[in-house]
């Protein structure tokens, strides 16, 4: 598909729905990003299909004008799957929310990545339920302040990458909402063939704003951003720090180039297919990893293993209703 | 192999009710279910009901251990096991314990007294011998030491002790084959081919099958034991075979799709006693059906109504329990109009309830069980071999109306068998579904057929309609979001009137038997039918004006319903749950619906339902609307 060259733009995949959410939301930007992927990847909208919980991220296949299914609240991986096994040749897309994939959908989410199921799943990661005015998600810091935890928030957050990466899947990657590479991102996923997660870090200026400045800050953020790629040295984008494992204690520390003798030498060197690597990058202490964090494209995709069943079982021939009916005893009553 | 039957002379009976028990370990679903196989060929008709307990591997020797398999059979027309055994089989103390209260006076006891053992009794709660303390007097007893001449007959295969043991049940069923005059080959034939890797074993059981046989031709059968012969029942000409509900629903269910011409999805979550659909399913794909085993019922549900957006057949299947946790999904389903069959494989409830117990108390939850005005079609199947016809036409409604259907089937139907005289599947029409792929000019998703309310159905792929769906309220002349007041009013009252309007293509409402105006209907659905059938057969032959309506279509109700009944002195409603029916019909139609409810887990007896027609002709209608088979 993406031999040829592009012939879509952006607005073939832009919808004539009005854009509903609050002004200065992230998601707008990861709406736009996703437009601008589908068509350099050479997707058609007719055989694009997203698939949504229930949050002010899960609005987001009404604003596309592709196929589009906003289901109910978590249940969308299950959704996209039935679709998929029965559909293969459709590109699906997964669009939840830190609530809507970690809490009331997390067993689904954990199913979906553990039989990669090939189909993309982007989880906007606001750390906060926004559709239901701001109170704290499975991903709220300790001691966040919200409606329903008016002395702060007591419970411990999860790393959806973690989440992704113990539930085996095989794509797990990490962006930002107005962050340039996106769309990159968006384009690995999409040509990852089984279940690709994308963690999408997102500003909710209502509920939740700024708890991601220090990333996606155009002047502190180089400073935290781990950009990662495959087979470099883990820098920090202002290029002044590294990470570094420490062989005795297995644990990976946060150290400043030039510091204590530290070069470029002593730092990790990334490699997508090392799922320990990914672990231990994925929840930094003072910088983030972003980019793909790992990918190993060797593992069985489920929807070719339906397939391949189906294939083997038509070709033993069948679909005849009388002689199924007639297999086993049978007796004649004259 | 020859049937012994020409060779000896035998005991002419109509009807046999036999009832096999035993320790879960004993293997009484296999014998029942190969005396059933041996039966049904002799050409008697019959019903079976398999009735074991919860746990996989109870405790060797315990009362709530024991497993008990129940066949009738006849050289007529039978539409029930039977009320009460006349033969029972013991394999232990404890399957004594457990059945003996239902055997009838009088009734044949065969008992394996090898099991006996002070140990057993004592498990059993027997603080004296039931063989030796008289107790077994009302009956007559064939005790025989069934362990010793099972271990006996297969000393020369050299199986290890348990294995055995184990070919006990095969002894004891070709001793009830000798007994009743049923040829061992279909029985010999299975082991064969079970036991084919291991073809020691296979002869093994054949030696038991045929020592158990060997001994009632030869051994001194006690006064008053005979041997008995029943003869063929006259059945309608044509081929026939034995089915249990979940094998015929799973058909049903595939033959309606290729009626429909879909490929057919199938998720499910396994629980008892749905399981076994989606195990009869797994086998089909090559009739282009897929299975998928999801995480929980939720996600069965949704992956069905995901297939069924991507323009497949979903189907779902469950019990109680499962529908609970899908109804969320299946208010999806209303609300986006996509076809959806979900099938209720009833159990005993609240809650986990009695998992491998009969019940039909879902009614309400699957008419009214749902968050907002979300109607859908309610079905019921009412024998084994109505799985079939009812899962053909809950894929025709669900296409022709996009909408959800819910077919009902229980415990009972589910595992019991019955011959089932096979249809051709040339005999049925089909109701091929077109998605829809045009014109682009003015379309959207709301559209709809102005006959059926159904909508337009797209499968994503079809260039220019794309389109978006989902739960929430969409307008009705645009399929957008809407929020507008006039319109959710309309399209509450526009999702009623679709449902509505399946009434108008399903059969009007009609007596099974008796006819119109008479002193007492008897009105039930699912599993009761057979009793219920038999019952007012019953009061019927003594005169009495009664008539029998049964329900396969819960929702809607059938046209012509309340005027049928309003002509009847009395309106009595069996159901096996706390009154369900009587309280629709009273909603619906304002007619008297009076209950009589058993909630044992257990099937109606015929007498018991007879007993209470008699009961309500003889006496004013009591002042409350339920009464208690119990009471
Ligand atoms: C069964 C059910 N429970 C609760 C809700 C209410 N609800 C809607 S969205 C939401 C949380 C959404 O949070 P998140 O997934 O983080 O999405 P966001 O709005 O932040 O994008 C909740 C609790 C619902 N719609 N359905
Ligand atoms: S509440 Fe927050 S997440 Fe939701 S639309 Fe508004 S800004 Fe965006
Ligand atoms: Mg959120």
């Amino acid at each position: 598909m993406t031999k040829n060259p592009p012939t879509l733009s952006k607005k073939d995949f832009s919808s004539d729905q009005e854009v509903r959410w609050c002004p200065g939301c992230g998601d707008y930007a990861i709406l736009a990003a996703m437009q601008r992927t589908l068509p350099e990847v050479g997707a058609k909208p007719e055989t694009t299909v997203f698939v949504s919980g229930i949050g002010c991220s899960s609005r987001f296949p009404y604003y596309m004008s592709t196929y589009g299914f906003h289901t109910i609240h978590g249940r969308a991986p299950a959704v996209a799957t039935g679709l998929k096994i029965s559909r293969p040749e459709l590109d699906v897309w997964v669009i939840t929310g830190d609530g809507d994939g970690l809490s009331i959908g997390g067993n689904h989410l954990l199913h979906v990545l553990r039989r990669n199921v090939n189909l993309q799943i982007i989880l906007f990661n606001n750390q906060i339920y926004g559709l239901t005015k701001g109170q704290y998600s499975p991903t709220s810091a300790v001691g966040k302040v919200t409606p329903s935890s008016p002395v702060g928030s007591i419970d411990q957050p999860i790393c959806p990458a973690r989440v992704a990466l113990g539930a085996n899947a095989r794509f797990v990657a990490r962006g930002y909402d107005v962050s340039k590479q996106l769309p990159d991102l968006f384009k690995a996923a999409y040509e990852f063939r089984g279940s690709a997660f994308v963690e999408v870090l997102q500003n909710c200026p209502v509920f939740n704003d700024g708890v991601f400045d220090l990333i996606t800050d155009r002047k502190q953020g180089p400073q935290h951003q781990l950009w990662l790629e495959d087979g470099r040295p883990m820098i920090t984008a202002d290029g002044k720090k590294g990470v570094r494992l420490d062989p005795k204690t297995l644990q990976v520390e946060v150290v400043t180039l030039g510091e204590g003798g530290v070069t470029e030498d002593d730092l990790l060197v990334h490699d997508e297919t090392n799922a320990t690597l990914a672990w231990l990058i994925s929840d930094l202490p003072e910088v983030k990893a972003l980019g793909v964090l790992y990918r190993d494209p060797s593992a069985p995709v489920y929807d070719d293993a339906v397939r391949a069943q189906s294939e083997m079982a038509r070709q033993k021939g069948g679909g005849d209703i009388d002689a199924l009916l007639r297999s086993g005893h049978v007796w004649d009553v004259t | 192999m020859q049937t012994p039957t020409q060779e000896v002379e035998r005991e002419l009976r109509q009807s046999v009710v036999i009832r096999f028990a035993g320790d879960s370990g004993d293997g009484m679903q296999l014998t029942g279910t190969q005396f059933t196989t041996a039966t049904a060929l002799m050409g008697n008709d019959l019903a079976t009901f398999p009735d074991f307990p919860a746990e996989i591997r109870a405790p060797a020797g315990t009362t709530y251990g024991v497993s008990g398999f129940q066949i009738h059979f006849a050289d007529h027309d039978i539409l029930t096991p039977g009320d009460e055994p006349e033969v029972l089989v013991a394999m232990n103390p404890a399957a004594l314990k457990v059945n003996l209260p239902a055997l009838v006076r009088g009734g044949l006891l065969i008992i394996n007294t090898g099991a006996f053992t002070r140990q057993n009794l004592d498990k059993a709660g027997y603080t004296t011998n039931p063989l030796e303390d008289g107790s077994l007097a009302p009956y007559r007893v064939l005790a025989i030491d069934i362990t010793a001449l099972t271990l006996a007959s297969v000393q020369d295969f050299n199986l290890g002790a348990k294995a055995a043991g184990r070919c006990k049940n095969l002894w004891t069923l070709g001793l009830m084959f000798w007994l009743f005059g049923r040829s061992r080959e279909s029985t010999v034939e299975w082991l064969r081919r079970k036991f084919a890797k291991d073809p020691n074993l296979a002869e093994a059981n054949v030696a038991a099958l045929n020592a158990g046989h060997v001994y009632g031709e030869t051994a001194e059968l006690p006064q008053g034991v005979g041997i008995y012969q029943v003869a063929k029942a006259e059945l309608a000409p044509g081929t026939y075979r034995n089915v249990n509900g979940n094998d015929a629903l799973a058909w049903g269910l595939v033959a309606g799709a290729q009626l429909a011409g879909l490929p057919l999805f199938y998720g499910s979550y396994p629980i008892t006693p749905a399981s076994t659909l989606l195990h009869a399913l797994a086998k089909l794909k090559s009739f282009d059906v897929v299975t998928f085993q999801a995480e929980d019922e939720i996600a069965a549900v949704a992956a069905a109504i995901g297939a069924s957006f991507g323009g497949s057949l979903g189907v779902t299947g469950t019990s109680g329990p499962g529908v609970a946790l899908k109804t969320e999904a299946i208010g999806l389903a209303i609300a986006t109009e996509l076809p959806l069959v979900i099938c209720d494989v009833q159990r005993g409830g609240p809650s986990t309830g009695l998992p491998t117990k009969t019940e039909q108390s879902d009614l309400f939850q699957a008419v009214w069980g749902r968050n907002g005005d979300a109607p859908l079609v309610v079905l019921a199947a009412a024998t084994p071999g109505d799985c079939f016809y009812m899962g053909i036409e809950a894929v025709r409604l669900a296409t022709k109306y996009m909408t959800p259907v819910m077919l009902l089937s229980d415990g009972f139907i589910a595992n019991s068998a019955e011959p089932w005289k096979l249809p051709r599947f040339s005999d049925f029409e089909p109701f091929p579904v077109h998605h829809h792929t045009g014109p682009v000019e003015g379309f959207h998703p709301s559209l709809r057929d102005p006959k059926t309310y159904g909508r337009v159905w797209v499968k994503p792929g079809t260039p220019g309609l794309m389109h978006r769906i989902g739960g929430i309220e969409k307008g009705q002349d645009s399929g957008n979001i809407s929020y507008d007041p006039d319109n959710h009013h309309a399209m509450t009252k526009l999702r009623a009137e679709k449902v509505a309007r399946v009434a108008d293509d399903v059969p009007e409402a009609t007596l099974d038997s008796g006819e119109p105006g008479g002193e007492l209907v008897v009105v039930g659905w699912g599993s009761t039918y057979g009793a219920i059938r038999q019952a007012v057969a019953q009061v019927r032959a003594k005169g009495r004006n009664v008539a029998h309506l049964h329900l396969r279509n819960l929702w809607p109700l059938p046209r012509g319903l309340a005027a049928l009944l309003r002509g009847f002195d009395q309106i009595m409603v069996p159901e096996m749950n706390n009154g369900q029916l009587d309280r629709l019909l009273r909603a619906e139609l304002l007619v008297d619906a009076r209950g009589f409810n058993k909630i044992a887990g257990q099937p109606f007896r015929i007498a018991e339902l007879a007993a209470e027609i008699e009961r309500r002709l003889g006496v004013a209608p009591s002042p409350h609307a339920n009464v208690d088979v119990r009471a």
